[in-house]
C-alpha cells in the first residue's frame, strides 16, 4: 500500500461515512461527561482540595511525618519485591502455556484468573489459615523465629498472590499471536534455550511485559483488602500507604489522610499516563507491520 | 454451618449481591455509552476521558473509599446537594452501589471497546440502505453483536463487586444487618480470632466466585463462536 492510499484508507472522512445526528452525538457525549464528572473528576478534585485544606505546610508535615515515611518505605519495598517476582512468574507461565502442550494446560489457564475472581479479603484469609501462628506450619516457622503473618513477608506474599495474573494475562495473547515460528527457526540454526529466550522471545514481548509490570506495580501499591488481613496494622512496622490512609481517616485526621492519599493519586495518574503511552506505541507498531 | 446461616451473615450476603448487581447493571449502561462515544465520536477531551477510564483500576481502593465517603457526607460537595432532596447516600446501600459503580466501570468499557472498534461499518450501511432507521440498526444489529462482550464485562464487574472491600467500608458505615457487606463479615470474624467462622463465610463466597468464573468462561466461548459465525 502506498503512503497516499494509506492516508485515504484511514482518513476521518471515510470513517465517518455513517454517523448519528449531531443532536444525538451532543446528548451522548454530554451524558458521558456527566458520568465522568460525578465519578472521576469530582473525587480527584476532592482529594487535592482536602489535602491542601490546611495549606502547604500541613501537607508537607503530613507526608514527612515518621509513620507516613515508614509506610512509604514499606510500600516501596513491597513493590520492589513483588514486581520482579511476578515478572518471572508471569513470563514462565505465559511461556509454558503458549509454547508447549501439556496436560492440565487449560486448567492452569483458568487458575490464572483466580485472584481476579476471589475477594482480596479471602486471599488474605487463605494465608492466615496457611501460615498463621495458630496453624501447625505457622507454629513450626515460629519456632524457627520466622514470622510471616503480621509482618513484612506476609504483606509481600499476599500482594504477590493478588497481582500475579496481570503480567501473564498481558503476555499470553501476545505470545499466542506471535506463535513459535521464530523460536523454532532459531532452534534449527543451533541456538540454545537461553539464547532463544534472550534474543528472540524477550525482545518480542518487551512492551507487553512492561505493560503488565506497570499494572502489577499499580495494584501492589494500592492493595488494601488482602494486606489489611495479614498486616495487623502495626504503625511504623506493617503499615503500607493505603493502610496508613485508613488509620488517619478513622482517627478523623481527614486532612492528613487526604494528603497521604494524594501521593497515591499521583501514582495512579502516572500509571494511567504510562499505560496510555505504551498503548499508543503498540498501535503505531502494529500499524507498520 | 451456624456461622453461615446467622441472620447477620445472611443479610450481608443479600446486601453484597444486590448492591453488586445494581452497580454492574448501571455500569453496563454507563460503560456501553462511554465505549460508544469514545470509539464513534470525535470531541474535545476525548483522549483524556479514554485515559481516565482506567483510573478506578489504578487508584487504590482505600483512596476511592475515602473520596466517596467525603463527597457524599452531609457536609460534602454532593452530600449537601442530595440532602436538599432528602436522599441519604452515606451509611446506606446507595453509597455501596456508588462505590461499586466506580470500581466496576473500567471492566465494561475495556471489554466492549475492542469489539466495537473491529466492527465493520458495512453492515450498518447495508441496514441503512435497506431502509432501517438508526435506532433499528442499533437494536437489531449493533446491540446483538456487542451483547456477549457486554455480558462479559458486567459479569466481571459483578464478581469484583461482590468481593470488593476497600472502597466500600468507608461509605457504608457498616451498620449490622443494614450496611455490612460479606467481606466485612469475614474481616470482623478474623478480628475476633473466629477463624472457623471467617472460613465458613469465605467458603460460600468462594463457591460463588468459582461458579461465576465458570459462567464467564462459558460466555467467552459463546462469544468466540458468535464472532466466527
Amino acid at each position: 500500500m502506498t503512503q497516499a492510499e494509506k492516508s485515504i484508507g484511514n482518513s476521518p472522512v471515510v470513517k465517518k461515512r455513517i454517523s448519528d445526528p449531531r443532536s444525538v452525538q451532543v446528548l451522548l457525549i454530554g451524558l458521558t461527561y456527566l458520568f465522568f464528572i460525578g465519578f472521576i473528576f469530582l473525587p480527584l478534585g476532592l482529594v487535592f482540595s482536602q489535602a491542601f485544606e490546611k495549606g502547604w505546610g500541613f501537607y508537607l508535615d503530613s507526608i514527612h511525618e515518621p509513620y507516613a515515611l515508614e509506610a512509604v518505605k514499606l510500600t516501596l519495598l513491597t513493590v520492589a519485591i513483588v514486581v520482579p517476582v511476578n515478572a518471572v512468574f508471569g513470563v514462565s507461565a505465559a511461556w509454558a502455556i503458549t509454547k508447549f502442550n501439556f496436560k492440565g494446560k487449560s486448567a492452569l489457564k483458568s487458575l490464572l484468573d483466580l485472584p481476579f475472581a476471589v475477594s482480596p479479603v479471602i486471599a488474605g484469609l487463605i494465608f492466615v489459615l496457611l501460615v498463621g501462628s495458630r496453624t501447625p506450619f505457622g507454629s513450626w516457622l515460629g519456632e524457627l523465629g520466622i514470622k510471616i503473618i503480621f509482618s513484612t513477608p506476609g504483606i509481600v506474599i499476599a500482594t504477590i498472590f493478588v497481582t500475579f495474573p496481570f503480567i501473564a494475562r498481558e503476555l499470553i495473547p501476545l505470545m499466542e499471536a506471535q506463535g513459535r515460528d521464530e523460536e523454532e527457526a532459531a532452534l534449527t540454526l543451533g541456538a540454545k534455550g537461553w539464547q532463544i529466550f534472550g534474543q528472540i522471545t524477550l525482545p518480542n514481548i518487551r512492551w507487553g511485559l512492561l505493560y503488565g509490570m506497570i499494572l502489577c506495580g499499580a495494584r501492589s501499591i494500592g492493595e488494601f483488602g488482602a494486606v489489611s488481613v495479614v498486616s495487623g496494622h502495626i504503625r511504623g512496622q506493617t503499615n503500607t500507604i493505603p493502610l496508613h490512609v485508613e488509620i488517619l481517616y478513622s482517627e478523623y485526621n481527614f486532612t492528613a489522610s487526604f494528603a497521604v492519599a494524594s501521593l497515591l493519586v499521583f501514582l495512579a495518574l502516572l500509571t494511567v499516563v504510562l499505560k496510555r503511552g505504551i498503548e499508543k506505541h503498540f498501535q503505531k507498531n502494529s500499524f507498520h507491520h | 454451618m451456624n456461622a453461615v446461616t446467622a441472620p447477620r451473615v445472611l443479610a450481608s450476603y443479600r446486601l453484597s449481591f444486590s448492591t453488586a448487581f445494581f452497580a454492574a447493571l448501571f455500569d453496563g449502561f454507563a460503560g456501553l455509552l462511554t465505549a460508544w462515544v469514545l470509539v464513534r465520536y470525535r470531541f474535545p477531551g476525548k483522549d483524556l476521558l479514554d485515559a481516565l477510564v482506567d483510573l478506578p483500576f489504578a487508584l487504590p481502593t482505600a483512596v476511592a473509599g475515602i473520596c466517596f465517603a467525603t463527597l457524599y457526607s452531609p457536609i460534602g460537595w454532593l452530600g449537601q446537594l442530595l440532602a436538599g432532596w432528602n436522599v441519604q447516600v452515606i451509611n446506606s446501600p446507595i453509597g455501596i452501589v456508588i462505590a461499586l459503580i466506580f470500581i466496576g466501570f473500567p471492566f465494561i468499557v475495556r471489554t466492549i471497546q475492542p469489539v466495537l472498534e473491529e466492527m465493520e461499518q458495512e453492515i450498518e450501511e447495508a441496514a441503512q440502505c435497506l431502509g432501517a432507521t438508526r435506532w433499528q440498526t442499533f437494536r437489531k444489529i449493533l446491540f446483538p453483536h456487542l451483547f456477549p462482550a457486554l455480558l462479559t464485562g458486567v459479569t466481571l464487574a459483578f464478581a469484583r463487586g461482590i468481593g470488593e472491600y476497600g472502597s466500600v467500608i468507608f461509605i457504608a458505615g457498616n451498620l449490622p444487618m443494614k450496611t455490612e457487606i460479606a467481606p466485612l463479615m469475614i474481616m470482623s470474624k478474623l478480628d475476633q480470632f473466629d477463624y472457623a467462622g471467617a472460613s465458613a463465610v469465605a467458603l460460600v463466597l468462594l463457591c460463588i466466585s468459582f461458579t461465576m468464573l465458570l459462567a464467564l468462561n462459558a460466555v467467552q466461548e459463546w462469544q468466540q463462536k458468535e464472532y466466527r459465525s
